[in-house]
């Protein structure tokens, strides 16, 4: 037997290596449940995705909160930014680089502290502080500097104008006199917050359930919804099944699964469309192929992205040319580009791309081939692969297909294609800055393809400098209609999100949601909304 | 006798070179996957961020080797400091301290159930052996063996929890509980219990009729039943303590798989166990809880193997004494 004990631990090692390679891409269902017995005040709601942990400063909630925190600002069900913590917008000086918050005088901690400006500056600076490591940091790339004049005025200098500012001020606020001479790497906190939102954290079984009840000293009141419980259940199938079972009041599931309750009495199916975008991102510069403008644009033309949302979403979606959703003041409808076999032939006719005898175009002697790439664990981009290449076959254009894990995708994105997926539906520049200035060409994930034109840098630097709302979306509009021509990515669908629901809550409101969605995002995006007739 | 407390010496003694070794070899492992652990950390927010960002915080990360993470990582747990959880913001003593409790509660439970089906099912086919019950058995078990965990899970949920409604279809109470009553607990452990237990029951089913059909066949079992003792007792008397030794092996040998399908079952039905923390752990290449939930793991098969061994001598004397 001792000699068994090595092969066994590596039964076990090898066993829990393969158990993990799951997904770690987002974008697979949430499921929420039917709780029990009608009781008005409870609702549970069942998750496929569990927070790392609590704390806004980490990472936790990206786009603002809601329940356990709030920000200087939250973003309405209009996308706009409006004061939440903040007694009103912020006072935006001239030159774009100062921004001036009053705070509203009766807000308080779960604990009776009151919100001073003091939590709001250490929020940001711990935010700030690079030995967290923390994604937040990212967000506030333009900050410089917080400075706390009294105890309810806060003043953000920045290094640079940042349009798009406001929005990063959804950034929950966390409390300085319990965290101040804490380590926040971890501190208790992280798993025990303390906030000022209309909800305080009851308890958390990581891996079961999170419950949150109303904070009965809230500016606002008590809601309908005084307790609310969050079950984590990562495997589809299960969440179904917990529907079924009657455990919960709501859950996300996968679009298709959703839609099998759409005629069960005593159920809603509640969709929501998103800024969740899929798009297949060129490389512009370091491939043969994809670096002409003519193959990226007939590309776009031979997609029937209606059909393929229809095919490959189960109609979950809709077509998208950018990442900019429709519902946008930016968005522009001329950048929308038909579906035209005939109009993409003619583009490659004119572009010099000619039909071999295998049915392949080719230039100058080199054939109209590209590798796409995919995150192989992702059946929703594998579909819109298959779709992409079997519509670039029908205008000559040979595609081959890869499935691999991001890690290997990552270092071929200069050469090669690959299917993207990401989008928040509030500022343009949150997207386009990162995904087509040329400043971000080759890093990370951001520009993958080496995009570079300079009337788009400088139209997106503009953007950023422009304070003038209806000038800005101006800005944006001319963007798109370059994107149009250009096709550096060439968007498909806007994914949408599905929910079932018990009736008859109701309440939510009709929002286009960001990429993320679970705990912060969903029909539950404001618990304090959902009430019963 | 005197040979079980040098057994356990000696295999404790043991325990912390191989816990040396085998963290070790997880530290390299995780050092060369394939996972980008920043990629893991950041999750969808890699993909909406600005690259120069981005490339700061890989460059800001810094790459020790693995053999200074390993013995740092050492050297503090030898203090009680098992570090910090990167990707869940928490202690690793506390990460497993609020989980493991559930998982071994769940494994337990399930390997008690296990045993005890072994014992009774195989007993019952081997006394009837080729009869319809023993064909039942046996094919039942194969059936069994070769089904995944998480497919069983599945089943079970919908047969017990939903269609019978029987049992509570998953979570350590009904949702929203924040007190874990007793009553509850019972409630809800039964059917991840059983889902795991049935999962390693066929081993042990399998072995104890194989066993117990040959101890049936000797010739002093054969003696025995010429003198007129009853069938009951030359089968509990005889067979059986004979059929208990493999079984003890097969225990000590199935105690991983237990692990495994503890982890599965875990995600299935929502048991708020190390499950969660190992799958994050291991896909955000955390390196701290990785480390750390492998030596619990190690320690816990150890263990396992360990009381097997124990329990080997305890009922066969002759075991180990040739070695003394």
């Amino acid at each position: 037997m001792r000699r068994l004990l090595p092969l066994a631990l590596v039964t076990v090692l090898a066993t829990a290596a393969c158990s993990v390679s799951a997904p770690t891409q987002p974008g697979g269902g949430d499921a929420a449940e039917t709780s029990s017995e009608g009781r008005d005040t409870d609702l549970v709601i069942a998750l496929p995705t569990e927070p790392d942990n609590l704390n806004p400063v980490l990472g936790f909630a990206p786009h603002g909160d809601g329940k356990i925190f709030e920000g200087l600002v939250s973003i309405n069900a209009d996308l706009q930014p409006v004061p939440d913590l903040a007694a009103e917008l912020p006072e935006v000086s001239e030159d774009g680089l100062t921004y001036t918050f009053t705070l509203r005088d009766d807000v308080t901690f779960h604990d009776g502290e009151p919100l001073t400006s003091a939590d709001v500056r250490f929020t940001y600076e711990a935010a700030l502080d690079p030995d967290l490591e923390t994604p937040v940091r990212a967000d506030l790339e333009a900050l410089e500097s917080v400075e706390t004049p009294d105890d309810r005025t806060v003043v953000f200098h920045l290094r640079e104008p940042y349009a798009p500012f406001v929005y990063r001020t959804t950034l929950g606020i966390v409390p300085e006199h319990l965290l101040a001479g804490e380590d926040l790497t971890s501190t208790s906190f992280n798993q025990n917050p303390v906030g000022t939102g209309p909800y305080e954290l009851a308890s958390w079984r990581p891996g079961e359930q999170l419950v949150l009840t109303a904070y009965e000293d809230h500016r606002d009141g008590v809601p309908q919804v005084e307790r609310a419980t969050f079950l984590f259940i990562e495997d589809d199938a299960a969440r179904a099944a917990r529907v079924a079972a009657g455990d919960v009041d709501a859950a996300v599931l996968p679009p298709a699964l959703a839609r099998t309750y759409a005629d069960d009495e005593g159920w809603q199916v509640v969709t929501a469309e998103t800024a969740d975008f899929r798009a297949v991102a060129m490389p512009t510069e370091d491939n043969p192929v994809t670096s002409d403008p003519a193959v990226r644009l007939a590309l776009s033309h031979a997609l029937d992205r209606q059909a393929i949302i229809d095919g490959v979403l189960a109609g979950g979606g809709r077509p998208a040319w950018s990442p900019i959703p429709p519902e946008h003041p930016a968005y522009e409808e001329q950048a929308e580009i038909p579906f035209d076999l005939d109009g993409a032939r003619r583009v490659l006719d004119e572009a010099g791309w000619t039909e071999g005898p295998d049915g392949v175009r080719a230039k100058d002697g080199q054939r109209a081939e590209f590798t796409l790439m995919y995150p192989a664990a992702d059946s929703v981009r594998q579909s819109i692969a298959l779709a992409v290449q079997s519509a670039a076959a029908d205008i000559g254009i040979e595609v081959s297909l890869e499935g691999l894990s991001w890690e290997a995708i990552s270092p071929r994105m200069r050469q090669d294609a690959v299917v993207f997926g990401s989008g928040a539906p509030y500022d343009p520049d949150l997207t386009l800055f990162n995904q087509f200035h040329s400043s971000q060409a080759y890093q990370g994930f951001a520009n993958p393809g080496g995009y570079a034109d300079e009337e788009v840098d400088r139209l997106i630097e503009e953007g950023r400098r422009t304070l003038d709302p209806d000038a800005r979306n101006e800005i944006y509009r001319e963007v798109q209609r370059i994107l149009a021509e250009e096709q550096p990515w060439v968007f498909v669908a806007f994914l949408e999100h599905a929910y079932v629901i018990r009736e008859p809550w109701t309440g939510f409101p009709d929002v286009v949601e960001p990429h993320e969605h679970g705990f912060n995002g969903g029909p539950w995006w404001d618990l304090t909304l959902l009430r019963t007739p | 006798m005197r040979s079980i407390p040098r057994l356990v010496g000696a295999r404790l003694a043991l325990l912390l070179p191989l816990l040396a070794l085998v963290t070790l070899v997880v530290f390299a492992l995780a050092a060369n996957s394939p996972f980008d652990p920043l990629l893991a950390r950041l999750g969808s927010r890699a993909f909406s961020m600005s690259g120069s960002e981005l490339e700061a915080l890989r460059m800001a990360q810094g790459e020790p080797s693995v053999l200074a993470q390993w013995a740092t990582w050492w050297g503090d747990a030898l203090r009680g400091d098992l570090g910090v959880s990167l990707s869940l913001r928490q202690e690793v003593t506390q990460v497993i301290a609020e989980r493991l409790p559930w998982t071994l509660l769940l494994m337990a439970v399930a390997l008690v159930l296990a045993v005890g089906t072994g014992l009774v099912l195989g007993t019952l086919a081997a006394v009837r052996s080729g009869g319809w019950l023993d064909r039942v058995v046996t094919g039942t078990a194969y059936v069994v063996q070769a089904s995944p965990v998480f497919w069983v899970a599945l089943l079970g949920m919908w047969l017990f929890a939903i269609v019978l409604g029987w049992v509570p279809a998953g979570g350590l109470t009904d949702p929203g509980s924040d007190v874990v009553t007793l009553g509850a607990l019972v409630r809800h452990l039964a059917l991840p219990a059983v889902v795991l237990g049935l999962s390693q029951a066929p081993w042990f089913v399998l072995v104890v009729r194989d066993t117990v059909r040959e101890e049936l066949a000797a010739p002093y079992v054969l003696g025995a039943w010429g003198r007129g003792v009853s069938t009951p007792r030359v089968v509990v008397r005889h067979a059986l303590r004979s059929g208990l030794l493999p079984m003890v092996t097969v225990l000590g040998v199935r105690v991983p798989e237990l692990v495994t399908g503890a982890v599965l079952v875990e995600t299935i039905f929502s048991w708020p166990g190390i499950a969660s923390a190992t799958v994050t752990a291991a896909t955000s290449v955390d390196f701290g809880l990785l480390a750390a939930l492998t030596v619990v793991t190690t320690v816990v098969v150890v263990l396992g193997n360990l009381a097997a061994d124990v329990a080997y001598r305890l009922l066969d004397p002759r075991v180990g004494a040739a070695h003394e």
